[in-house]
């Protein structure tokens, strides 16, 4: 079928390595990407945490000078950047990777190579990003950046270009992750599957997808304007010149509250497939999750000003933009009553998952209760800029979307690396997570109502806020604890005299994910499977509760399937076992690519010879890329 | 063997009957979502451009150094060379050599026009004493069209990538595809051109000085 005749002079050879460092950086394998974003964001999340660590340390004590001003800046821009971009969007892009191809039964996504891309872009650009730390000029101006504060008038170090131009790197990634993912969920999927049968995680996905694809142009265009000003002295954001100094709020937080939304989206995801699976019951009104979710994805673009109710919009904006805010909390609440209706009269286990699950539900609705305050405008002028708004965020983000992907991360292991997480310890993590979490960040809502300010790096003793400060820093710690016994379970749980193995199946589960080997062979589906019902593999296992659960009829073949699902479990007895199954071909191209594009970047701060290097590494893999073809062609099958 | 082997992996396949789950291909799904984020991407720089409109704090404003018959004369080339692309989408898919290659470089030439017609007017307007550090209608206007005029050459470069392919024969009517996802691109940059056109020269073109602001008066 590929019938290229151009080619570019070959210089090295195409990867055909499935082992050592060169199998990974040539690789296109969904699950491998998967493995690499999982890794690196978890990286991420030590170092930003170790950030988090350093602002609670400085502000643990009164009139501390621990830090200080310049460095609790930096530290603060650095942390929030960090724990959006390069922690909580790439370990769902991990969770994405992994398992949206094995939930709709593909055998890769739909551009293999465009998502090892993604993969480097990401790395690069966060890279990039906190280039600063070595030069002593990291970002300062907050993670939001708000111009013309970030512009060079007010800012003059390197710190924020940086900013700009790692954060557009990291764009054009998720750009093109959002790209990949929504045509693989749409063109992918196994036969049979409709929209309405797909895993609800796949879902998610699919609307973060197009919540990427949409979003984030737009902080992209902000993101050039600023880099533009910065570099080369145009006006966009320059208030000497006439320019507006709200425009930037406008058009980030028109990208920032879906943005709010790509973030929990996946986590809402994750958490609609743990439960059912230890439950034992099918989700509780799976339409109005996915149409809740929709819902929310398509209101997130009308609550952007919901951020700038200080600002002096007038009262008639912040009137419309007060309700479509207090509007979203209707399908956010039908989810939180779906997600609970769903474990009423089930048969529960309290797995560590689950637990994660279930705090997920309890913080996020805190987190949502004092969103809905926000809401109102007028109690917002009060709470703006305070550590209300600080404790609010935190219980979205950490309280939801990082308690719902340590959930995932439970559930899931066992199938990403075939053995299971220690239980004993998990519950030990949970439980001090948990508690860290609600130590650090529970106090916060006092400070916030009695005045505390975000932002500042000291505070002196005599506004009483020394005890509620302590306890959140020592909080701090305590989630620090979590993460190192987070480690060490996956230390001592993939030890070979500890080691449980996982089996297909672990949990009990519902999707077709589990219906395979873990971790998945290479090929994924030896055979692509047909599929009948939502949950499929869950009524291949259980036929008997087709009818009891959903009403449908109990299908006369459902004997015959649950056959067929055995037969899957042993690849290589099905015909083929993955002989024959072409897969797309490892490609160097992309971490060229993705390497050329970075460089490129990052010379407009340096100067035009490393442009040039960049560009020409850049239109090298482009170009190499594009002559390239998916499959080399089978020399056995030549003619 | 390869043949079927490949149709299973149902990826990234040169495949004309698209064996996906909603029929369409993947590399026109993916095209059709790319131009939906560029839509936002565009959106974006033209609503910056209409939030900025006569807020210019000194000359050259835009009644000075715009020109709307010159620009008229641009807009009509790069418009006809959407006929052209159609036309060489027609005639690769009819697998006629001649005209589909006539008309391949037909529109790649008719956009190095249209940017030829915007080099100079760049110029020009520096020469006029507006540059993208002039004020803020320099800083909106050159960025915006700008973008659009890498958008365009991006363009070109695919198109005698085309034309090439079409002459090595790696581009025929079984994957005249190919042509057709490049088209659409390019029919998008056509269209975001309709839009600046109407809302840049068309709407904006006799703005003066704001209240407030001197009046322009052009030294040289």
């Amino acid at each position: 079928m590929t019938t290229t005749t151009l080619s570019i002079p070959r210089i090295w050879d195409r990867p055909k390595s499935e082992h050592g460092i060169w199998s990974w950086i040539g690789t296109v394998d969904h699950k491998r990407i998967g493995t690499l974003y999982l890794i690196t964001s978890f990286i991420w999340l030590l170092i930003g945490g170790l950030e988090a660590l350093l602002i609670r340390l400085q502000l643990a004590t009164a009139d501390s000078t621990l830090i200080g001003a310049e460095t609790f800046n930096q530290l603060f821009t650095m942390h929030g950047t960090t724990m959006v971009f390069l922690v909580v969007m790439p370990l769902s892009a991990a969770f994405f990777n992994w398992l949206v191809p094995l939930q709709i039964g593909a055998r890769d996504v739909a551009f293999p190579r465009m998502n090892a891309l993604s993969y480097w872009l990401f790395l690069f650009g966060s890279i990039l990003l906190n280039v600063g730390w070595f030069t002593g000029d990291s970002p300062n101006g907050g993670w939001f950046g708000y111009a013309p504060n970030s512009g060079i008038t007010f800012n003059a170090g390197s710190g924020m270009t940086f900013w700009a131009i790692g954060l557009s790197i990291l764009g054009v990634a998720s750009i093109a992750a959002g790209l990949n993912f929504t045509v693989t969920i749409f063109n992918m999927r196994a036969p049979g599957m409709s929209l309405f049968k797909m895993p609800v995680f796949t879902w998610m996905t699919l609307i973060t997808s197009i919540l990427l694809v949409l979003a984030i142009p737009v902080i992209g265009v902000a993101l050039i304007q600023i880099g533009v000003d910065r570099l080369y002295g145009t006006n966009f954001y320059n208030s000497l010149a006439g320019a507006d100094p709200v425009l930037w709020q406008h058009m980030f937080w028109l990208f920032g509250h879906p943005e709010v939304y790509i973030l929990i989206l996946p986590a809402m995801g994750i958490v609609s497939e743990v439960l059912p699976t230890f439950s034992r019951k099918p989700l509780f009104g799976y339409e109005f999750v996915i149409y809740s979710g929709i819902g929310i994805a398509f209101l997130g673009w009308f609550v952007w000003a919901h951020h700038m109710f200080t600002v002096g919009l007038g009262p008639a904006a912040t009137s419309a933009f007060a309700i479509s805010t207090m509007a979203i909390a209707i399908p956010t609440g039908v989810k939180i009553l779906n997600w609970m209706a769903t474990m009423v009269r089930g048969s529960i286990k309290l797995t560590v998952p689950m637990l994660f699950s279930i705090s997920f539900i309890a913080m996020f609705t805190i987190g949502g209760l004092s969103g809905v305050m926000h809401a109102s405008a007028p109690s917002d002028a009060q709470q703006q800029d305070t550590y209300f708004v600080v404790a609010h965020f935190h219980y979205v983000l950490f309280g939801g979307a990082m308690m719902a992907i340590f959930s995932g991360m439970y559930f899931w292991w066992p199938k990403m690396n075939g053995y299971m997480l220690n239980e004993k310890i998990g519950y030990g993590v949970w439980f001090l997570l948990l508690l860290g979490f609600n130590l650090q960040f529970a106090p916060m809502h006092w400070l916030g109502m009695d005045g505390m300010p975000r932002r500042i790096f000291t505070y002196s003793s005599d506004q009483g806020w020394e005890s509620l400060n302590l306890l959140a820093s020592i909080g701090g710690f305590v989630i620090a604890l979590g993460m190192l016994l987070f480690i060490y379970n996956i230390w001592y749980s993939r030890r070979p005299a500890n080691r449980v193995e996982a089996g297909n199946d672990p949990w009990d589960a519902r999707t077709l994910e589990w219906s395979i080997s873990s971790p998945p062979p290479h090929y994924n589906f030896a055979e692509i499977p047909q599929v009948e019902y939502r949950d499929d593999f869950w009524y291949q296992k259980y036929p008997e509760l087709l009818e009891h659960e959903d009403g449908h009829p109990a299908p006369s073949g459902a004997q015959d399937d649950a056959e067929a699902a055995e037969s899957h479990e042993e690849d290589g007895h099905d015909g083929h076992g993955g002989h024959g199954i072409h897969l797309p071909d490892m490609s160097y191209y992309p971490i060229m690519a993705a390497a050329g594009t970075t460089i490129g970047m990052g010379g407009l701060m340096a100067g035009y010879w490393v442009i040039i290097v960049g560009g020409i590494l850049g239109l090298w893999g482009i170009i190499g890329w594009s002559l390239e073809p998916v499959n080399d062609p089978d020399p056995e099958a030549e003619h | 063997m390869a043949q079927e082997a490949i149709t299973e992996y149902h990826g990234e396949v040169h495949d004309p009957t698209y064996n996906t789950s909603t029929g369409l291909s993947n590399r026109k799904l993916l095209m059709w979502a790319f131009l939906a984020s560029d839509v936002m991407f565009f959106g974006t720089f033209i609503a910056t451009y209409l939030i900025y409109r006569n807020r210019s704090l000194v000359g050259p404003y835009p009644e000075n150094v715009l020109d709307i018959p010159i620009t008229t004369i641009s807009t009509f080339v790069l418009l006809m060379s959407s006929l052209a692309m159609v036309l060489a989408l027609h005639y690769t898919r009819e697998d006629s050599k001649g005209p589909a290659r006539f008309w391949i470089a037909a529109t790649a030439a008719l956009g190095g026009v249209f940017l030829i017609f915007q080099v100079v007017e760049f110029q020009t307007f520096v020469n006029e004493g507006l540059t993208p550090r002039t004020n803020i209608f320099g800083t909106t206007f050159f960025i915006l069209t700008g973008f659009h005029g890498a958008h365009v050459t991006v363009g070109v470069i695919w198109l005698l990538f085309m034309l090439f392919g079409h002459f090595k024969g790696t581009l025929r009517s079984d994957n005249a595809l190919d042509l057709e996802i490049a088209g659409l691109y390019w029919h998008f940059v056509d269209i975001v051109w309709i839009v600046i056109f109407t809302v840049v020269y068309l709407v904006t073109a006799n703005d003066g000085a704001p209240p407030g602001a001197p009046p322009f008066i052009h030294h040289g």
